[in-house]
């Protein structure tokens, strides 16, 4: 039993790896979004999943945080905010794609090779897992970083915190639920203040392009 | 909440004082208390009090209300300007309580979670503040400000992931594994490999807060396009906030690891803010950010002490990050009405201000003077003692130290010099200027570095013991 939820935790993993790596090859904001709701659904997933198998009933809560927060409520308000500012266009990135996922490769096994000794000492069921959490974050990373766009950034921002928030459901069985709570809660917030953000730059600027946005320079 | 409802009226101002001078009080009983009994614990643990963060919790509140009292005046002219409307003073206010409410969260938390929450919402609090004037150069300052927070502040939730993990193995699942009391307890047999990898996370994290030099891109743009009070702020307290944090996780990493990895990463990046704040300093032309990168200089300064350790060294931290944050929002009071009076943040266009205000020239002459370690004030004191125990356990950094102080000295005083003594035909201002904050900061800064009261000297003593002296 515990040797088939630990296959399905490793199985989620990969899906949310993939997921991280489509992401980045992802042009199209309408896609990102898609794909964005999918991890946040493989992740609600995983935690039920690890809560299940350990007994831990405060990981349903938060799978159910994450669900009502990831799956329903971010992604419908992105919608809202590309419906409302028309941009749908496709997004261009800095490195071309297939640059970008060679990056992405070697991050990942830099990030496994970081966790490798890390993950021997934890006691988790999906203890395999944190090297495919810290890669999520560093590919999240670079997908900020590549993007010049405001919505791609935002989004990679979010995956990042998805990144984070596996990190923790695979290091420790998640954080106590007082932190959790918090957590959740500043990302909201974060998410409204960017989404108002947007619309203000757009007013300004006539665009969401990050590249507007490097007035402030050392001269 | 009660200002988010009457923020447009111009009671609100005084309300926000009355608020932050409640705050004060609240902290002046509580310090006598821990002072005189000891740390304390409040709501089953997870508040926690002592000398270490008390001494902050004070400072906190009290340049919080000499900041009220200087934006009253502040206010009232950016609002006969037309740059803030009565919508936004509603959020300018009400999002000030709320950052210094977070801030003291963050500050008397024992939860190293609750800590990560209260931080980000100290940022995204002050998001909001640094584009209150919605310009393009605020948006884009608060963007940058954002994402690069954002991003780093990301990391230090992974380093405080990783400790719990570590703490987890030790004290089990029941029993608070976040509580800095429970881990400082266990320190010792925390896993040495996980804490690296999570002080590399918190300190990359904490340390974007701070203002060290690879990550210190969005404190010059957000200190230079915020409204000046909350430059004030931003510079006086959070980065202080962001240093004690970091200062909570060396603790723990000092015990883990029994060598001196963290000492040395905080020593490297200490340094290397001083260095190369220093030569930015030298190229500004914005008054505002000039004083911001000084900033970035001072908190090199003060990473490095702590950094090298020690009880002398741990003292000079703590009285630096004291004399820092006080001369530095008297600073920014004085550049805040300079500005308005000037209509400029550029120092070219800012031309003698001692024929204008002679009380403002003479606190913003004072204020620099006194930032850039000249005796007697308080900030000469810590230097003296950061740079002589540089001396002699790290000698190879005293150099650069005393080069980057010396081109900071040159660049500064060069600037400022002329816009306080140059000519001018600019007609003063027809609202007084709040100077009793100004004088209030450079008075305590210069009596610390005259004389530091008994009391004083114990709790920052106890407080250096603290931190693993």
């Amino acid at each position: 039993m515990t040797e088939l939820v630990g296959q399905l935790i490793n199985l989620f993993a990969a899906i949310l790896l993939m997921l991280s790596f489509a992401m980045i090859s992802q042009r199209r904001i309408l896609s990102l979004i898609h794909l964005f709701t999918a991890q946040g659904i493989t992740l609600v997933a995983a935690t039920v999943l690890v809560g299940y198998a350990t007994h831990q009933p405060h990981l349903y809560v938060s799978a159910g945080i994450t669900l009502a927060l990831k799956v329903i409520l971010i992604p419908l308000l992105l919608y809202r905010v590309i419906n409302r500012l028309d941009v749908r266009w496709d997004v261009e990135t800095l490195i071309n794609i297939p640059m970008t996922m060679v990056i992405g490769i070697a991050l990942v096994i830099f990030a496994f090779n970081l966790a490798l000794p890390i993950s021997k000492l934890s006691v988790s069921v999906a203890r395999g897992t944190l090297g495919i959490a810290l890669a999520c974050v560093l590919l999240s990373f670079m997908m900020m970083i590549t993007r010049s766009k405001a919505v791609p950034q935002v989004i990679g921002f979010l995956s990042m915190e998805n990144g984070l928030f596996f990190a923790a459901t695979s290091a420790t069985y998640g954080m106590p639920m007082v932190v959790e709570l918090g957590i959740a809660l500043d990302v909201l917030v974060g998410i409204l203040i960017l989404g108002v953000f947007m619309f203000h730059i757009r007013e300004e600027f006539d665009s969401l392009d990050i590249s507007h946005l490097e007035k402030l320079k050392e001269d | 909440m009660v200002l988010a409802l009457t923020g447009h009226r111009d009671s609100a101002r005084e309300v926000n004082v009355a608020f932050s001078l409640g705050t004060f009080v609240a902290t002046c009983v509580l310090t006598v208390g821990v002072i005189s009994d000891g740390p304390l614990f409040a709501w089953s643990r997870e508040f926690y009090i002592d000398p270490l963060n008390v001494f902050l919790v004070t400072l906190t509140a009290f340049v919080g209300l000499t900041t009220a009292i200087f934006s009253r005046p502040y206010m009232r002219v950016e609002r006969d300007h037309g740059k803030m409307t009565p919508n936004r003073m509603r959020l300018y206010h009400s999002m000030y309580q709320l950052f210094s409410f977070t801030m003291l969260i963050a500050l008397t938390t024992n939860n190293l979670g609750i800590l990560w929450v209260a931080m980000e919402a100290a940022t995204l609090t002050t998001v909001l503040l640094v584009s209150v004037y919605r310009t393009p150069a605020s948006l884009e300052a608060a963007w940058k400000y954002f994402i690069l927070c954002g991003v780093g502040i990301a990391q230090a939730l992974f380093g405080t992931v990783l400790l719990y993990m570590a703490a987890e193995k030790v004290i089990g699942l029941e029993g608070g594994a976040l509580l800095w009391t429970n881990l400082d307890a266990v320190k010792a047999r925390l896993d040495p490999t996980i804490i690296t990898l999570a002080f590399a996370f918190l300190f990359i994290g904490y340390g974007t807060k701070v203002g060290l030099v690879p990550m210190h891109n969005w404190l010059p743009d957000a200190h230079a396009e915020g409204p000046t009070p909350v430059s004030a702020v931003l510079s006086g307290l959070l980065l202080n906030v962001a240093v004690y944090a970091l200062l909570r996780c060396k603790v723990l990493t000092d015990g883990a690891l029994q060598s001196h990895l963290a000492g040395h990463l905080m020593m490297a990046f200490g340094l290397l803010s001083v260095v190369v704040a220093a030569f930015f300093l030298s190229r500004q032309k914005d008054v505002k950010r000039m004083f911001a990168y000084s900033s970035i200089e001072h908190m090199g300064l003060i990473t490095f002490a702590f950094g090298m350790g020690g009880p002398i060294a741990n003292y000079a931290g703590l009285l630096h990050m004291t004399v820092h944050s006080l001369i530095k929002s008297g600073i920014f009071f004085a550049v805040g009405h300079a500005t308005q009076k000037a209509g400029t943040q550029n120092m070219a266009d800012i031309r003698g201000l001692i024929k204008v205000s002679p009380t403002v020239g003479w606190g913003l002459m004072l204020g620099s003077l006194a930032i850039l370690g000249m005796p007697p004030f308080g900030v000469f004191a810590s230097e003296f003692l950061i740079l002589t125990t540089a001396m002699r356990e790290q000698p190879w950094a005293t150099p650069f130290l005393l080069l980057a102080l010396g081109v900071a000295f040159a660049s500064v005083f060069s600037r400022v010099q002329p816009m306080v003594f140059g000519d001018t035909s600019v007609k003063p201002l027809r609202h007084p200027p709040a100077l009793v904050p100004v004088f209030a900061h450079l008075g305590l800064g210069l009596m610390l570095g005259l004389y530091i009261p008994p009391y004083l000297d114990a709790w920052y003593r106890q407080a250096a013991q603290m931190i693993g002296g």
